[in-house]
């Protein structure tokens, strides 16, 4: 009997030694204590976030992660990656698995509300398009009544799919997947007609997944809006503000022209008071959060601004060849547009 | 006299139609016309299907290390896809420079495992050195100790995570087992109250409900602010799930055991526990090894269940594998790779467990 | 035991005696009870409490309203169950248990043929089918479900032609990477009667085997079974037709922009979990099967031979009944494991209940819900096959005497 106590309790030390560490604290205080910033991402959706062989990641949802390192830790390089399932992501964060949610989801009222998160910002406007093989001879998301449709699971492009076969009263034969390297397979395997999710995710699909990009056409009408956005925790209302404001500093810095490249010289030589206030010159902006004064500059030097991080990634010179569109700043008449930091 | 022989006639050859492989074909493949068209039938399918899989599998095969557009070109499978990616399927994330770690950890575990197959080292003190290799297995995998580098849950992938949720699993789920077993025996009517429920509960729902049930609800289960390692969920519902098994399993050895053990038992005076401990579950555990062996079995074939909640296991990482588009058409290689893994594996075990049952079988039967 | 134990503890002296009755079994069984059950209570209202605060503090959903309220989503196959997106959840999660059902049940039916016909097979005493029998149980066996499934899907997909393209393997029955599509009556008012005539067919069979033994035990003469059941069973739906004005109206596939439309389908995600059920179940049917027949001594055959019985009826009367007594109870547990196995559906994409489940878990984000959901399900079919297949049994079983 005594051994089976003994044993019980040994597993029991195991069970807790296993487990992870109270987020009780603050999640600003355990990022620091860790000197390590989990990060939630999609397991590979090229241009957003995706790993290479050597298990490094490169994307606009991966820099987010990095420029939330660089302003808490001072370093973009010390993010653990976790990646997630369309399924998995949200228990992910609510359960402190991960500090941050950055894995190109959109902000609905559900989610806001209904499942314990927070919304930070919006790091890319989008909208769910439609893909077809170009032999199929297709011009327009209309004319889809009665194909076959390749969706995954958990998002809301089933939703949006299902919405806008309804509001056209048009047939529809979706064929829903569980994971998205599944529903990748079916369709260029010829299981169905059409794919279906973001158009972004559509340009990267077909740039990098299609073994012939110039067999597959996208079409051109998008159904929904997308905004796509990082998210955290509720009841931390630090780590909130200060997920929200390194989203902002990235806008802020590109609006006010600061780069990787002039963030140096800036810093020592800028007149203007916005370059400085933001830069941490001048100001006790970082006392308020919580952060260095140079988190900022630590973003910009080590990541870039929004500008330099969409270029990068899904800019027009990339595989996905994105134009910036609707999420180019406000100044150039895209939506992008950053609280003032002051 | 004359007509009777005085010597033995020479030994003649049996007729050639009952010997040799003429004799043999016609004894198992032609002895009625049933069976010889059965036969006919069967040659017929092998003809059809032996040759060209040989041809694909082997002749027209692509062996070198060469680019997916060679092996486009080629008829047959192309081996190249598994001598270029064999690494990422045994290993799945794990970080490339480390993977000799987990290799290290699998030569450990199978080796012991394959001394535990020797009846001579059924002894006590295996227990103390397979909760040793456990250990040592989860340590070079993990790291963090002794100067290796710390590898996080999240990136253990492949064979090696196949291997440690299988024994991991049925190695804390024995004495849990063993304690539902003999709670469903139990006379004590709210102890075996229990012991059924949770039997019966677990083992009514398939095991990727219970996976889901860790991977969504145990995060809502734990205090606020813990959190569990994906592994180690997944771990749990698999521990729950083969102890709810073994313990069926445990109780009908418990059950083959005659009644006059317990009498003998009970005149010596032994207590409870002491009855169990030195008459009732030697006995009774000996006789389930052969069923217990072929629930480990069933249980190393539903580990590939945790493909499903995104761990990347032995099926995972060869999923990814084939991810990669130039390759995506080679999949059949690479199942068929796994495949024999998974197979060589099952089909020992199972073979060991026929064999335990003729040796085992040979004291009291029911 | 009782009184050996208060023999020894009223045996001791002074001191002993405070704590004898601690050595009552019977006392000492119901503090271990006790002990047991609070341990479990206590564990039961530490989740809950913890469940509690988190669902709140977390701001998420609770109760099982969200199952009136509407979906949303589209499901692949609706084949029992009319359904739509304007639908609400619980209709979806009624569409995943019929389509649960109805792969498990084909698949059951499918799988005792084959796992019969297999297990017979290695006992053949021809040694080649016996050896190809033997490579089929082996290979099932010990090969991961999950895996055989992805071969199998994966195998659909790239063997069959693009849907444009569907191959025509029966008239109006076509094979594609949409699946099979064949023709199917258009529905008409007779056609739920023909069903229920069914029923009634069922029970005239029972009837008339009853009267047939009856038969049987006055006059030795067995009366023929096979044809008046096939009469019995093709015969009610077809008067019931004739009598509804027989509607022959077909709905055929008919190639549309995209693919085959029309007629009714069999998903190439179905298709592959069927036959990866029946493939791998087969298997372990087969091994039970054989172990059964070479269960009933081989004394059972000579004897019965000795009576001068037939081939046949030493089969049917004499080593059958005897085989089934020892290969029902675990066949019984491989339709359970099926039933439990078509779960894997959810890594094929085959709206099964495990699927629409996850689904709904996904968009509702009521993990507790939908998984309870999930689980009463099987928990039901599992212990009704179970009651099932014990009545059966007990109704097969030879008395022993």
């Amino acid at each position: 009997m005594t051994q089976t106590k003994w044993l019980a309790a040994a597993a029991a030390v195991a069970l807790i030694g296993f487990s992870g560490s109270y987020a009780q604290a603050q999640t600003l205080n355990q990022v620091q204590d860790r000197d390590a910033l989990r990060c939630g991402v999609n397991v590979g959706l090229a241009g957003f976030s995706i790993a290479d062989d050597q298990g490094n990641w490169t994307g606009l949802d991966v820099d987010y992660c990095r420029a939330l390192a660089a302003a808490v830790l001072g370093d973009a390089d010390k993010v653990e990656y976790v990646p997630l399932s369309a399924q998995a992501r949200f228990t992910a964060l609510q359960s402190g698995e991960v500090d941050v949610l950055s894995r190109n989801t959109t902000w609905t009222t559900t989610r806001d509300a209904g499942l314990g998160i927070h919304f930070v910002g919006v790091t890319f406007y989008d909208g769910q398009g439609f893909m077809v093989p170009a032999d199929l001879g297709v011009e327009s998301a209309h004319d889809l009544s009665g194909a076959e449709v390749c969706v995954q699971t958990g998002t809301t492009t089933e939703l949006n799919l299902a919405d806008f076969f309804r509001a056209n009263d048009m047939d529809l034969q979706p064929v829903v997947f569980e994971g998205f390297e599944e529903s990748l397979n079916a369709f260029f395997g010829g299981r169905c007609q059409v794919y279906t999710t973001d158009m972004s995710g559509l340009a990267a699909i077909r740039s990098v997944d299609a073994e012939n990009p110039e067999d597959y056409v996208i079409l051109p009408e998008t159904i929904s809006k997308e905004p796509l956005g990082p998210s955290v925790r509720r009841g931390d209302d630090q780590w909130f503000a200060i997920a929200k404001w390194v989203n902002y500093a990235l806008i802020e810095t590109e609006e006010l022209g600061i780069t990787s490249e002039n963030v140096d010289e800036l810093r020592e030589n800028s007149d203007n008071p916005g370059v400085q206030r933001v830069l941490g010159v001048t100001g006790d902006l970082a006392d308020l959060l919580g952060l260095e004064n140079d988190w900022a500059y630590d973003i910009v030097s080590q990541v870039g601004n929004y500008g330099e991080i969409f270029e990068r990634n899904v800019g027009v010179d990339t595989p996905l060849g994105l134009e910036r569109g609707v999420n180019a700043l406000w100044t150039d008449g895209g939506l992008m547009y950053s609280m003032p930091i002051r | 006299m004359s007509f009777v022989a005085n010597d033995y006639k020479p030994e003649q050859p049996p007729p050639r139609k009952e010997s040799g492989a003429l004799g043999w074909a016609r004894a198992n493949l032609f002895n009625s016309w049933f069976n010889t068209a059965l036969t006919l039938l069967a040659l017929y399918f092998l003809i059809e299907t032996v040759p060209p899989l040989i041809r694909w599998l082997f002749i027209d095969a692509v062996w070198g290390l060469v680019g997916p557009d060679v092996c486009r070109e080629a008829d047959g499978a192309c081996w190249s896809f598994i001598r270029l990616k064999y690494r990422q399927i045994l290993f799945g994330t794990y970080p490339f420079d480390q993977q000799w770690r987990p290799l290290i950890a699998m030569i450990l575990i199978v080796s012991v495992a394959l001394l535990s197959c020797i009846r001579r080292f059924w002894q006590p003190w295996m227990v103390g050195v397979w909760i040793a290799t456990l250990f040592i297995y989860i340590t070079l995998l993990g790291g963090g100790v002794f100067g290796l580098r710390p590898v996080r849950t999240e990136l253990w992938g492949g064979l090696p995570l196949t291997l440690m949720l299988a024994f991991v699993g049925i190695a804390v789920a024995f004495p849990i087992s063993v304690l539902l077993a003999l709670g469903r025996r139990s006379d004590m009517p709210i102890i075996k109250a229990i012991c059924v429920g949770y039997i019966e509960l677990i083992r009514g729902v398939p095991l990727i409900t219970l996976l889901f049930m860790a991977s969504f609800m145990l995060p809502l289960f734990m205090p606020s602010g813990v959190s569990i390692d994906a592994v180690l969920r997944a771990q749990v519902a698999i521990i729950v799930f083969v102890s709810s098994y073994l313990a069926e399993v445990i109780r009908g050895g418990l059950q083959a055991l005659p009644k006059g053990q317990y009498e003998a038992a009970h005149t010596l005076g032994l207590s409870y526990w002491q009855m169990q401990r030195k008459i009732i579950l030697p006995q009774a555990l000996t006789i389930s090894i052969p069923p217990i062996v072929n629930t480990y079995l069933g249980l190393f074939k539903d580990t590939s269940l945790v493909a499903i909640i995104s761990l990347t296991d032995l099926l995972l990482a060869t999923r990814q594998s084939f991810a990669d588009p130039e390759w995506r058409r080679f999949f059949v290689e690479a199942y068929i790779f796994v495949a024999l893994i998974y197979w060589v594996f099952c089909y020992y075990m199972s073979k060991y467990s026929q064999y335990l049952e003729r040796v085992l079988n040979t004291g009291h039967k029911r | 035991m009782a009184e050996q134990a208060a023999r020894r503890g009223g045996a001791g002296p002074g001191p002993r005696e405070s704590t004898a009755f601690l050595r009552d079994p019977r006392i000492r069984a119901i503090i271990y009870q006790v002990l047991v059950l609070g341990g479990v209570i206590l564990l039961a209202v530490y989740l809950v409490s913890n469940t509690m605060t988190n669902l709140e503090q977390r701001s998420i959903r609770t109760g099982f309203g969200f199952l009136q309220s509407e979906a949303g989503f589209y499901i692949g196959e609706t084949t029992l169950v009319n359904y739509a997106a304007s639908d609400s959840y619980g209709r979806a999660f009624l569409v995943g248990i019929s389509n649960t059902l109805r792969v498990a049940l084909i698949g059951i039916v499918l799988a005792t043929i084959l796992g019969t016909i297999a297990g017979v097979a290695r006992l053949s005493s021809n040694w080649l089918i016996a050896k190809l029998a033997s490579i089929y149980v082996e290979v099932m066996r010990n090969v991961p479900l999950l895996l055989q499934l992805f071969f199998w899907y994966g195998l659909i997909s790239a063997a069959l032609p693009a849907s444009r393209d569907a191959v025509a393997i029966l008239p109006g029955t076509y094979l594609s990477r949409s699946g099979l599509q064949y023709p199917a009556p258009i529905a008409h008012w007779i056609h739920p009667w023909m069903l229920l005539s069914i029923l009634v067919a069922l029970g005239a069979c029972y009837a008339y085997y009853r009267w047939a033994k009856q038969k049987q035990a006055q006059t030795g003469v067995e009366p023929r079974l096979f044809l008046p059941f096939v009469g019995f069973l093709l015969g009610f739906p077809v008067i019931v037709w004739l009598i509804g004005g027989a509607p022959m109206a077909v709905d055929m596939p008919e190639l549309g922009a995209f693919r085959l439309v029309g007629g009714a389908a069999m998903s190439p995600e179905f298709l592959a979990l069927l036959l990866g059920l029946t493939f791998y179940t087969a298997g372990f049917i087969a091994e039970i099967v054989r172990a059964g027949i070479l269960a009933v001594p081989w004394g059972q055959t000579e004897a019965a031979s000795s009576l001068g019985l037939k081939r046949s009826f030493v089969l049917r009367l004499v080593l059958l009944p005897q085989a089934l007594r020892i290969i029902i109870p675990p066949t019984t547990s491989q339709f359970l494991n099926l039933t439990k196995n078509s779960s894997l559906a959810v890594a094929i994409g085959y709206p099964d209940l495990v699927s629409v489940g996850n689904t709904t878990l996904n968009q509702t984000g009521q993990a507790i819900e939908c998984i309870s959901i999930m689980m009463a399900c099987y928990l039901f079919f599992s212990l009704s096959i179970s009651f099932f297949m014990n009545w059966y049994n007990k109704n097969i079983a030879l008395v022993e005497r």
